[in-house]
């Protein structure tokens, strides 16, 4: 697997993409390969030539101000801006071996293999069981016993089967935000995806709940490839092992978390991060 | 000034209601003759004769519920397909002129449908569908007694699927409507796990929007019921109940306006009166089921705390 990837591309090694630093991170394997990705919203380039590696099991984050493209760039990763007619890629997002973006594979089974969980919490309208079933029942005929079991197991994983344990067959909609927002994290790690993408997770949460989906993301790095877009820096620097700076559709730097958190090696990034703007 | 707001806003709201009763009141004491002599036998009686002065309504009431049966078994799957196609499929550009197409099928008024159905639709139903279904289904069995008989053009089935393009706009703009209020994020997130198209809509737009599509469903089958011109053209106006949907019969709506002039008689005008007054009590039950209905949905979809 990494030596197809490494077979397609012949940039392997840290490398740097028109004058922006864009480090590969160096002791885990890619998971995802980024290749001047450029995105458009019709005429508007909003993506500007995005390289860069996510690396396997590990957690990344993309930090920048609004509008700064890093919620596009994870919307590339699972083809979310195929539903729109007016917003397409260019440039390849390599998994295992694969472009992403010209896979002829079915969409929906890129997106089994990845995850999303949005800023707000969107439990489907159906019971808290039903949330979790719905996911697996597209992909996997599960006897009764085998659903309990996944659908306990996903509950655990994202720390709710305790809460919700004596209510499965409630709405999901019964639980507080930052239930739900970890009941759409448990359907999310349901159907057992490699990448999990969490686009602001914990922009509607309390800090409590906040510091329960943080404990989350600590735990799920262990088998999943996570990428968390966030605003809040401290939340980056808390939970990801990996942060990317974005600016203006640029990817300004990438670096190890700490490395880029106490010695940036760009004054923009540098700026961004001492509150100097944005 | 806000007490002044405030009770006219009570008193439109209050004659809403006074409305209601003084139209049932009416109609329960226009009908009193006719309640009086036949009880409740008037409903399952069949039989029809102005001139004996014999009167049932078991006819017009099993046309009523069977073209508006026709109308919807046709008419909801063709209207979810037309909301799904605008709100999910359909490229932008043609997204407005489809949208207003419908609205304007919803404006057309009633008696133009009628002629449309009598000297256009008829016809073509009669010399090209009409034979292939009854030969096609007429010999089942079981369901075959629905396609027998020779092919009038007019009849149930021609008023059934007239009134399907009628209920079609008003069910389908409806259900856009309340498609387009689903959060995108909602269907995202299902998107995000790997459903298709057709699994979101049913799976998650579906039973978000239940009650909307329930309501206008509702709409729907309200016109269809109380439809009167339409009908009237198509369906024939014959007091003869018959198995077949080939076959001519009549509705409440069409008896009443067909008979209502050439009424003589107290009790045949009494009788009409009647009709009218089932009418109403059907549409009320229909209503019923449908709040029923939305509770036993909800009921499944997980109880709220």
């Amino acid at each position: 697997m990494e030596a197809q990837a490494a077979a397609r591309t012949p940039i392997m090694k840290p490398f740097v993409t028109e004058a922006r630093s864009a480090v590969v991170p160096a002791d885990s394997a890619t998971k995802l390969q980024v290749r001047n990705l450029n995105f458009y919203y019709g005429s508007f380039l909003a993506l500007k030539s995005i390289s860069l590696d996510i690396p396997e099991k590990r957690v990344t984050a993309f930090i920048g101000p609004s509008g700064c493209g890093k919620s596009t760039l994870l919307r590339t990763f699972n083809r979310m801006y195929s539903l729109y007619p007016e917003q397409r890629a260019e440039g390849e997002v390599i998994m295992d071996g694969e472009n992403l973006l010209t896979s002829k594979q079915d969409v929906s089974l890129i997106r089994a293999k990845i995850g999303m969980v949005f800023q707000k919490p969107t439990p489907f309208p159906m019971s808290i069981y039903d949330n979790i079933a719905f996911g697996v029942r597209l992909f996997e005929r599960l006897g009764k016993r085998d659903m309990d079991e996944r659908v306990e197991w996903a509950l655990t994983r994202a720390a709710l089967w305790n809460e919700a344990k004596d209510k499965l067959q409630q709405s999901g909609n019964s639980l507080s935000g930052g239930q739900q927002q970890r009941l759409c994290i448990a359907r999310g790690i349901a159907i057992k995806p490699e990448v999990l993408l969490l686009d602001e997770p914990c922009s509607a949460l309390d800090p409590i709940s906040t510091g329960k989906v943080e404990e989350l993301i600590h735990e799920l790095k262990r088998d999943y490839t996570v990428v968390i877009v966030t605003h809040n820096m401290q939340q980056a620097a808390r939970v990801s092992d990996y942060t990317a700076y974005m600016y203006l559709g640029e990817l300004i730097e990438f670096d190890v978390t700490d490395t880029l958190f106490i010695k940036p090696s760009r004054k923009e990034t540098e700026d961004y991060i001492t509150g100097r703007f944005g | 000034m806000d007490f002044a707001f405030e009770s006219v806003t009570r008193v439109f709201a209050i004659v809403v209601f006074g409305i209601l009763i003084a139209i049932l009141v009416s109609l329960v004491i226009g009908s009193a003759l006719s309640l009086e002599k036949y009880g409740l036998r008037f409903i399952w009686e069949s039989d029809w004769d102005p001139v004996k002065e014999n009167f049932g309504a078991l006819v017009p009431i099993y046309g009523t519920l069977m073209t508006s049966m026709i109308a919807m078994v046709i008419g909801i799957p063709v209207s979810f397909g037309i909301a799904l196609f605008l709100t999910e499929l359909s490229p932008a550009w043609l997204r407005r002129p489809l949208g207003t197409a419908i609205e304007l099928l919803a404006a057309i008024p009633s008696i133009i449908y009628g002629m449309w159905g009598l000297f256009v639709f008829a016809p073509l139903f009669q010399s090209h569908v009409q034979p292939l279904l009854i030969d096609g289904l007429g010999s089942l069995p079981a369901v075959g007694g629905l396609f027998e008989g020779p092919p009038f053009g007019i009849g149930m089935m021609t008023a059934g699927l007239i009134l399907s393009i009628m209920v079609i706009p008003f069910i389908s703009a409806v259900m856009r409507d309340v498609f387009e209020l689903v959060p995108p994020m909602m269907k995202e997130s299902a998107y995000g796990l790997g459903a298709t198209t057709w699994e979101v809509v049913w799976k998650v737009v579906l039973p978000y929007t239940k009650v909307g599509v329930v309501g206008g469903i509702m709409l729907g089958l309200g016109r269809a019921l109380g439809e009167t011109m339409a009908v009237t053209f198509v369906i024939g106006n014959a007091h003869r109940l018959s198995a077949s949907l080939m076959a001519p019969g009549n509705s409440i709506a069409s008896a009443l306006a067909n008979e209502f002039t050439e009424a003589v008689g107290d009790l045949y005008y009494s009788a009409l009166i009647e009709l009218g007054l089932i009418l109403f009590v059907i549409t009320t039950i229909v209503l019923a089921i449908s709040k029923f209905l939305l509770m036993r949905l909800s009921l499944r979809e997980g109880t709220r705390t």
